[in-house]
């Protein structure tokens, strides 16, 4: 039977294991993380009191009772979700049985395991960080599975780790760069499931209530030159055509008859580059109007910007938009149908309002724009993120009774009373305005930036963009969403903590881009600034293989270095030494500085006298005190350095 | 399995004994350096290598770059872990061993001292059966007490020793073979029973004073009495002078124990036979001398003197 381990390494193991439950924590039900937490507490206690392994009679109900709930609670045991729960699970089970100091071992290695694993849920520098953090108990444990170690407290322990991981960054971060990445997945690509519900291709108005209060970043941009200035930041994202009385639709280029591409004449266009958190949808969105689509995506008729696939990783691309133009001056039938298109049989006082309109206007089509902002701004509509449900006529509601909403509101009224009114329009669904941050000079876009707007054709125009919220509510387009909404934020996201995670973002910004967006594309491109434009795998391996070698080189240095004591009394002496060696006598490996300077002066005899002098010095030096004088240390230095061996023949 | 692994081990002895061992005893202080040092990964080891390229495929799989980055941090530790182990060795000096005293067939205590320039955390040692686990503060020296079993009498060669460690991981474990040239003498094991020594029995008439420590009487002077003996004080009082005349106490019986009393004995009866009498002698707090063909340890007693005759007895051929 192995000796059971002390308690020290049993404590930290312990450590280990609550830091993995800590980690997480975010995705498993409450309940599971109390029942864990509560299990290992009371081992740790049980084991306090007296050491050995929990019954089986325990362990094994308690096995499947864990299964049974991994079940229960997501239906299966297989995936990211329940198999990351059951590992977790199983840790903590095995704290239950570990005693010797192999299962402690076999403990941490499954630890580490369970620690990775939280990092397939959140990969953002702060999890990191503290996903690293925890290796330091980890590695804490197995030192004190070794026997007869100097007594240590647990902060110093801990640091000793940090040392070692602190030491390893430099290769940490070699294979990091170097380790071929896979372009495509070996097995089943990573499950698309939706944390977070972004933007969608659908739009009925209500529908962004809970977007606008996620706090999150969608993306971050920044700007070759001049930022555009806080009212032209419009981030395009879906056009919307379809309406069916209730919401908008975005139009799957797949499912409809092609269309030509919309023309446009831009007269000022800007680059910039945009990192865009993963949505697990194909959109990008684009600042205004791209001019062409970035690589593996494609420009639909609208001038929207779909990518091949899905987005599930950071991705970043670059574009060029006009900021100026007339896009599609000329509308084709198709698309003006389209852009007409309106369900029979709803909203008749809506109706009967933009006829009205039409008949007063004449062919005015701008009068009939200006005539619906103006009830927006003075018919004493309200922006409120918690409206009022609307009814069967959703715009009827909206327009003559509750006249309550936010910006899907304001944007689907105006569409649809523009289609009345016989103006071909559109709903467009994006971003607007985001964060500039001045220190990393780039702008930074959150999911509650959302916003709904609409785009009528106007002759020789084109598609013109026109904010009815805007109207409304002025701040919502100058200064933001959080500004627009007032005091019907949360406490959370008040001015001043909003202000210190705007700027914590940068962080966000760096991590996001060097470490989590480094995909096997980038990696091609590492060597671009040392004149190679493409690395393969066969480059990474050979440039790795030789990394290595080079940081092993460097180990064995540090590893080898032997420090000796620096005596220059001795180094003296090995001049000395070298210099008669030249001549044929070498010094025997045990001869005495006393017999080995004797026998040089017998073997010359023209320096004896010298050779006499120097040995009486060094002896004296060596012998006569401690530390040897300083002057007589030079003299004797000297001496040596102007020995010379007088040949006489 | 066990048997081949053996087979294949004492194989690898004999073909590569650099491997295993330093060819000659050499003297001391052995130091270990970057020659005699070995390091492989343990099973553990092994084990947390597989598991990190696990880690590692499963991160490049899910395309999930901190992942990585944590896996590349950990193979990097425990690869630092690795000079870590080696440096823990390197540099360890054995300086000297001291070895205390025993009869054939008991354990054997020997003290050995270790000595290093920086701080070295669980170095173990293995000799024979036995293993200790030590540490060493910043120049600090340790000394280790361990136990060397013996079975006959005489110069018995220190067995190699063998220093390793798994500091600070456990997932490498570096070793190093030393063979230090040190015997220790092994006393012989005295008989259990037998006659006792012949008494010399004429030494009790033969009783006689002899110059000791203690005063017995005082006695008229005499020419040729040191001056230090005389005692003034009762000097004064007499019209002679008075010297202290010292005794000796009354003497334990000596004890001439020899070699050639034991002629129909061999060898090694003979030698159990007078370690028995050196001992009860020594237990009786008698004088004696021993001779033996070869030395003749003149008549003493306490414990340096037990250790003379012991060793002489040892010796012998």
């Amino acid at each position: 039977m192995p000796q059971a381990v002390d308690h020290r390494a049993f404590d930290l193991l312990s450590l280990t294991m609550t830091m993995v439950l800590a980690l997480h924590a975010p995705h498993l039900p409450w309940w599971l993380t109390a029942a864990l937490a509560a299990t290992l507490g009371w081992r740790w206690w049980q084991r306090r009191q007296r050491a050995g392994r929990v019954p089986r009679w325990l362990k094994l109900p308690l096995l499947v009772l864990l299964t049974l709930s991994v079940i229960a609670s997501y239906g299966s045991i297989f995936g990211r979700a329940p198999g990351s729960a059951l590992a977790v699970g199983l840790l903590v089970l095995k704290l239950l049985e570990s005693e010797t100091a192999r299962d402690v071992r076999v403990g941490v290695g499954f630890a580490c395991f369970a620690l990775m694993a939280a990092l397939l849920f959140d990969q953002g520098l702060l999890v990191t960080v503290m996903v690293a953090l925890g290796l330091l108990p980890a590695l804490a444990t197995l030192r004190a599975l070794e026997p007869a170690a100097l007594e240590t407290t647990l902060p110093v322990a801990l640091r000793n780790n940090l040392g070692l991981l602190a030491a390893a960054t430099p290769l940490a971060l070699l294979a990091f760069l170097l380790v071929p990445r896979l372009s495509t997945p070996l097995w089943g690509a990573p499950a698309a499931d939706q944390a977070r519900t972004g933007l969608s291709d659908s739009m009925s108005p209500g529908d962004f209530t809970e977007l606008l209060v996620d706090d999150h970043p969608a993306m971050r941009v920044s700007f070759d030159g001049i930022p555009p200035p806080p009212n032209l930041r419009y981030f395009r994202a879906y056009v919307m055509w379809d309406y069916d009385g209730r919401s908008w639709r975005h139009i799957d280029p797949r499912h409809r008859a092609r269309r030509a591409m919309a023309a446009i004449d831009a007269s000022s266009a800007i680059s910039y580059r945009i990192s865009l958190e993963p949505t697990h949808q194909r959109v990008l969105p684009t600042l205004d109007v791209p001019l062409q689509a970035p690589s593996h995506a494609r420009l639909q008729p609208d001038r929207e910007v779909l990518a091949d696939k899905p987005v599930t990783h950071p991705l970043h691309y670059q574009l060029r938009s006009a900021l100026h133009y007339r896009l599609q001056p000329l509308l084709d039938t198709r698309s003006r149908r389209l852009g007409l298109q309106l369900p029979s049989g709803f909203n008749p006082r809506s109706r009967a309002l933009a006829e009205q309109w039409r008949q007063r206007y004449g062919n005015d089509d701008g009068a009939i724009v200006r005539a619906a902002l103006s009830l927006f701004h003075d018919g004493g509509f309200r922006y409120t993120l918690s409206p009022a449900p609307l009814g069967r006529n959703a715009v009827d509601d909206f327009l003559f009774s509750t006249r309550e909403g936010f910006c899907e509101h304001y944007a689907s009224a105006f569409t649809v009373l523009m289609r009345e009114a016989g103006i071909p329009a559109r709903v467009v669904t994006g971003f607007q305005g985001g964060y500039w941050n001045a220190m990393g000079n780039y702008l930074l876009v959150r999911y509650s930036d959302a916003h709904a707007w609409s785009e009528v054709w106007l002759a020789g125009r084109g598609w013109v963009r026109v904010d009815p919220t805007a109207a409304v509510r002025p701040e919502r387009v100058t200064l933001g969403a959080a500004a627009a909404a007032g005091d019907q934020l949360p406490w959370y996201r008040r001015d001043w903590l909003q202000e210190a995670q705007n700027r914590w973002d940068i962080v966000n910004r760096w991590w996001n881009q060097g470490v989590v967006g480094f995909n096997a594309l980038r990696q091609r491109g590492l060597l671009t600034p040392f004149g190679l434009r493409d690395t393969d795998t066969t480059m990474l391996g050979v440039l790795l293989a030789l990394c290595s070698i080079v940081f092993i080189a460097i180990g064995m240095a540090w590893a080898l270095l032997q420090r000796e004591p620096h005596d220059p009394l001795r180094a003296a002496l090995r001049e000395l030494e070298r210099k008669l060696a030249r001549q044929g006598v070498t010094r025997r490996i045990g001869e005495g500085p006393q017999n080995y300077l004797r026998r040089a002066a017998r073997a010359l005899p023209a320096c004896r006298e010298q050779l006499a002098q120097l040995m009486k010095s060094y002896l004296q030096l060596r012998y006569a005190h401690d530390q040897p004088p300083t002057e007589p240390l030079r003299a004797f230095q000297r001496a040596v350095r102007n020995f010379r061996v007088i040949r006489v023949v | 399995m066990r048997n081949l692994l053996q087979r294949l081990y004492q194989r690898a002895e004999r073909r590569l004994p650099a491997l295993t061992r330093y060819r000659r005893p050499e003297n001391l202080p052995i130091e270990l350096h970057r020659r005699r040092i070995y390091i492989v990964p343990t099973r553990f080891g092994l084990g947390f290598s597989l598991l990190l390229m696990i880690m590692l495929v499963g991160a490049l799989n899910y395309g999930n770059n901190a992942a990585l980055l944590l896996t590349s941090l950990l193979g990097a530790a425990s690869a630092t872990s690795m000079l870590v182990t080696f440096r823990n060795l390197n540099g360890l000096r054995l300086s000297h061993i001291r070895a205390g005293h025993a009869i054939a067939g008991s354990p054997l205590e020997i003290a050995l001292t270790f000595e290093a320039d920086r701080v070295r955390q669980a170095i173990r040692l293995d000799l024979g059966e036995q293993s200790a686990a030590f540490a060493l503060t910043a120049s600090g020296t340790t000394r280790l007490q361990m136990t060397l079993p013996t079975r006959q009498r005489g110069w018995q060669p220190l067995p190699r020793l063998r220093l390793w460690s798994s500091w600070p991981l456990g997932l490498f474990r570096a070793w190093s073979w030393l063979h230090p040239d040190q015997a220790v003498l092994v006393w012989p094991r005295a008989e259990s029973a037998g006659p006792p020594p012949r008494a010399p029995a004429d030494d009790a008439r033969q009783r006689r004073r002899y110059h000791g420590d203690e005063l017995a009487t005082l006695r008229d002077y005499r020419v040729g009495d040191p001056q230090r003996h005389i005692a003034w004080k009762a000097s004064a009082r007499h019209p002679d002078l008075m010297v202290k005349d010292f005794e000796q106490p009354r003497s334990r019986p000596q004890w001439r124990l020899d070699w050639r009393q034991l002629p129909r004995l061999d060898n090694e009866a003979r030698i159990a036979r007078l370690a028995r009498w050196v001992d009860e002698a020594r237990a009786q707090q008698c004088s004696y001398s021993l001779w033996l063909p070869g030395s003749d340890i003149a008549a003493g007693n306490g414990p340096l003197h037990h250790v003379h005759c012991m060793n002489a007895l040892a010796q012998l051929p």
